[in-house]
């Protein structure tokens, strides 16, 4: 088990992340705001291995690491510990898209039907990022990973990004939120709602990789911005079941964030693929009709 | 308090009266009267615990990892088909170092599906890092509960715990137990106090990632305190003894082994049979004796190579077999006589609940007195 040392932060510095990772920022942003009476659950995944290299930690609040896709049922245990010894720590759940998204479905249901009290946390970089960058579940459509590779016959990943928190909200989670890293203080609210609303409740972390995606470590938050500018990511909130807040934009053509990323390269080059760039823009109009996305702007 | 009940429903009580904070299984044939009684002695106050009913197995166990870095005592349940489902999660309890117990009703593994006993699915988990322990009747498959909590959460040993006993078999038989009361069982078993948990006051990081620096003194770690279990396996047996006059300490247990000339090694519940068939076969003057493994993790091989070490022959019955290669029981105890020339044969037998009747142990002895062996014993022919 690790010592412990002067720290920066409850994430703490000194951690293995790339330079620019967006869910090593993740990771401080919400442990900043859960604070130090916060057990941490982690998926197997880059922010398990980049925070806990034996025997060194960067979690300076209780933290354990089961399985790739156990997270949510050994909160549930914690949880149930918890309760029986009148203790009063928040529980937390830091999970990678592929932990969520795929192979945690079944004990994520499991775990959110039951009824725990618990804040599950999904850092979405959009691939499993530990293993060499596959495909998952959360990976937009188009984009090129080693499991969906851009190719002569092949213009990446063949569906859109599953649905997971409308998939949450369905199981009756009185709180399900998305976020950005992009907008610490959204993110930070929304961590908090969810950690004093009663019950599961659900946090999808916009979280770019730079390794991942093909960009520049100082990008990172930009980026992250432009997905948003673009009706590519939204930034919502579930109370209930219902959507309560949006986040709204004056809305830029999709090219302008997905020519900033490798992973979409091959939509540009050798050749301009028209078809493809309109189906990924009719996924953002579609984002933005259903959240009611655009600011008007007044005609001059 | 003697009682005749059945075998689940003993291990049940066994397992209300060591008073495990959080409960966490998923229901199975023919483990399913264990979990049911659980939930009802939680939904009458009987157990003052958490009953987490999961979606699968996998999370049964996950669950249980969660509860006990916590700091809980935690309890589950399986067999076969549910206990595979929980290979990658017994690896991880072990590697935690977290004291879970798990009673097994060994059952076969598909496909072909079967139902029925044998004890492939433990004995495929030999590797986990978990303590395994087999009982032969539901007086000791109640008992050993009380032993494997004792023994798992001391702190020389801080390993899990299966405690076995055959499905159906012994799961679904009325036999008399002696139940042990609460305060007895308070007096033998303190409360779950473990030296590190997950716990704000005092953060520590379970479950990190060892570099090849370090993994392989992790594993070192666990075998040294499997082999530290006999010492307490054996101390906690005898405590057990001394207050409730059925004594553990042994890791291997002979019956009528002294002047034996073929010893036969056997687990669980056959052992009763082999007994009943050694006491015919001396009365008709052959020197016939078993030799039961109680404790199959760790490994007894000193206690094995001792106790055979004055027989001329041995047969030893395997409810499993590592196809291509053996039984597991055979393999390791021709490993604990290596450097003897006592001949060991090996027998796979009662597969999927195939039956084991008496003449079948007389079979036994006859074909290891002419040095037929290592192999299946009682195909059907017409059907090969
Ligand atoms: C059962 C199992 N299957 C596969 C793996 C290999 N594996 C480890 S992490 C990982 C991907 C993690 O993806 P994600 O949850 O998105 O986290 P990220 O690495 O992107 O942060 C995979 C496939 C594993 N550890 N366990
Ligand atoms: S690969 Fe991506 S997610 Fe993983 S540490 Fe690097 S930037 Fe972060
Ligand atoms: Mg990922």
């Amino acid at each position: 088990m690790a010592e412990k040392k002067k720290t920066c932060d409850l994430f703490d510095c000194g951690h293995r992340a790339c330079g620019g990772c967006g869910a090593a920022l993740a990771a401080r942003l919400v442990t900043q705001t859960a604070g130090t009476e916060t057990i941490v659950v982690n998926s197997t995944g880059c922010m398990e291995v980049f925070s806990t290299p034996y025997p060194e930690t960067a979690w300076k609040v209780p933290w354990i690491h089961s399985l790739f896709e156990n997270a949510s049922a050994v909160a549930s245990g914690v949880e149930a510990a918890l309760k029986k010894q009148g203790r009063k720590e928040k529980i937390l759940i830091m999970a990678g898209d592929g932990a969520t998204f795929d192979i945690g479905m079944i004990t994520i249901s499991g775990a959110f039907e039951r009824g725990h009290d618990f804040t599950y946390i999904c850092y979405d970089n959009e691939a499993y990022m530990n293993t060499g960058i596959q495909r998952s579940g959360a990976t937009p459509y188009d984009a090129s990973t080693t499991t969906s590779p851009a190719g002569t016959c092949s213009f990446g990943n063949k569906r859109p990004k599953k649905d997971m928190p409308a998939i949450l909200a369905a199981h009756g989670a009185p709180y399900v939120a998305t976020a950005s890293i992009a907008y610490p203080a959204d993110l930070r609210q929304k961590v908090e709602k969810a950690i004093n609303t009663p019950g599961p409740c659900y946090v999808q972390v916009h979280a770019p990789c730079c390794t991942g995606w093909g960009f520049e470590a100082d990008q990172t938050i930009a980026i992250a911005k432009l997905a948003i500018e673009t009706g590519l990511w939204v930034n919502f909130e579930m109370v209930d079941g219902t959507v309560t807040k949006v986040k709204k934009v004056v809305r830029k053509p999709v090219e302008e964030y997905l020519t900033t990323q490798k992973r979409f390269r091959h939509l540009f080059k050798p050749k301009r693929q028209d078809a493809e760039l309109a189906t990924i823009q009719a996924i953002a109009d579609r984002n933005a009709e259903k959240f009611a996305l655009d600011i008007k702007l007044k005609k001059e | 308090m003697m009682e005749i009940t059945e075998g689940s429903h003993a291990v049940a009580e066994a397992v209300r009266l060591c008073r495990p904070q959080v409960v966490s299984a998923y229901p199975i044939t023919p483990q399913t009267h264990i979990v049911e009684a659980l939930a009802e002695f939680v939904a009458n106050c009987q157990l003052d615990a958490e009953y987490i009913t999961v979606e699968n197995e996998l999370s049964a166990l996950s669950a249980c990892i969660g509860a006990s870095a916590a700091g809980s005592r935690t309890y589950s349940a399986t067999t076969s088909q549910g206990l595979a489902l929980m290979f990658e999660v017994c690896f991880n309890v072990a590697g935690m170092r977290l004291p879970i117990i798990m009673s097994i009703a060994n059952r076969a593994l598909g496909a072909p599906l079967s139902i029925w006993n044998d004890m492939q699915d433990s004995i495929s988990l030999r590797d986990a890092g978990w303590l395994q322990f087999y009982a032969e009747d539901n007086q000791e498959a109640t008992d050993l509960h009380f032993i494997a909590y004792k023994v798992a959460e001391d702190p020389a040993v801080q390993l899990p715990a299966f405690v076995c006993f055959d499905g159906f078999i012994l799961s679904h038989t009325y036999e008399p137990v002696d139940m042990i009361s609460q305060e007895d069982v308070d007096r033998f078993l303190p409360k779950f106090d473990p030296a590190e948990k997950l716990d704000a006051k005092d953060p520590i990081s379970f479950g990190m990632y060892a570099t090849p620096e370090y993994y392989l003194e992790f594993r070192y770690e666990m075998d040294q305190a499997q082999k530290r279990a006999k010492e307490v396996i054996a101390k906690a047996g005898k405590e057990f003894g001394a207050l409730f006059n059925r004594d553990y300490s042994a890791l291997v247990e002979g019956y009528r082994l002294d002047d034996a000339e073929t010893a036969i090694v056997a687990m669980g519940s056959v052992c009763g049979t082999v007994k009943d068939a050694i006491d015919e076969l001396r009365e008709a003057g052959k020197k016939v004796g078993l030799l039961k493994i109680r404790v199959f993790r760790p490994f007894p091989s000193e206690e094995i190579a001792q106790a055979l070490s004055k027989v001329k022959r041995v047969a030893v019955l395997d409810k499993n077999i590592s196809l291509g290669a053996k039984g597991a029981t055979v393999i390791e105890v021709r490993d604990a006589m290596y450097g003897s020339t006592i001949p060991v044969k090996g027998y796979v037998l009662g597969l999927g609940g195939r039956d084991i009747r008496k003449k079948d142990i007389r079979e036994i002895v006859s074909l290891c007195e002419k040095g037929i062996g290592d192999q299946f014993y009682g195909l059907r022919k017409e059907l090969i």
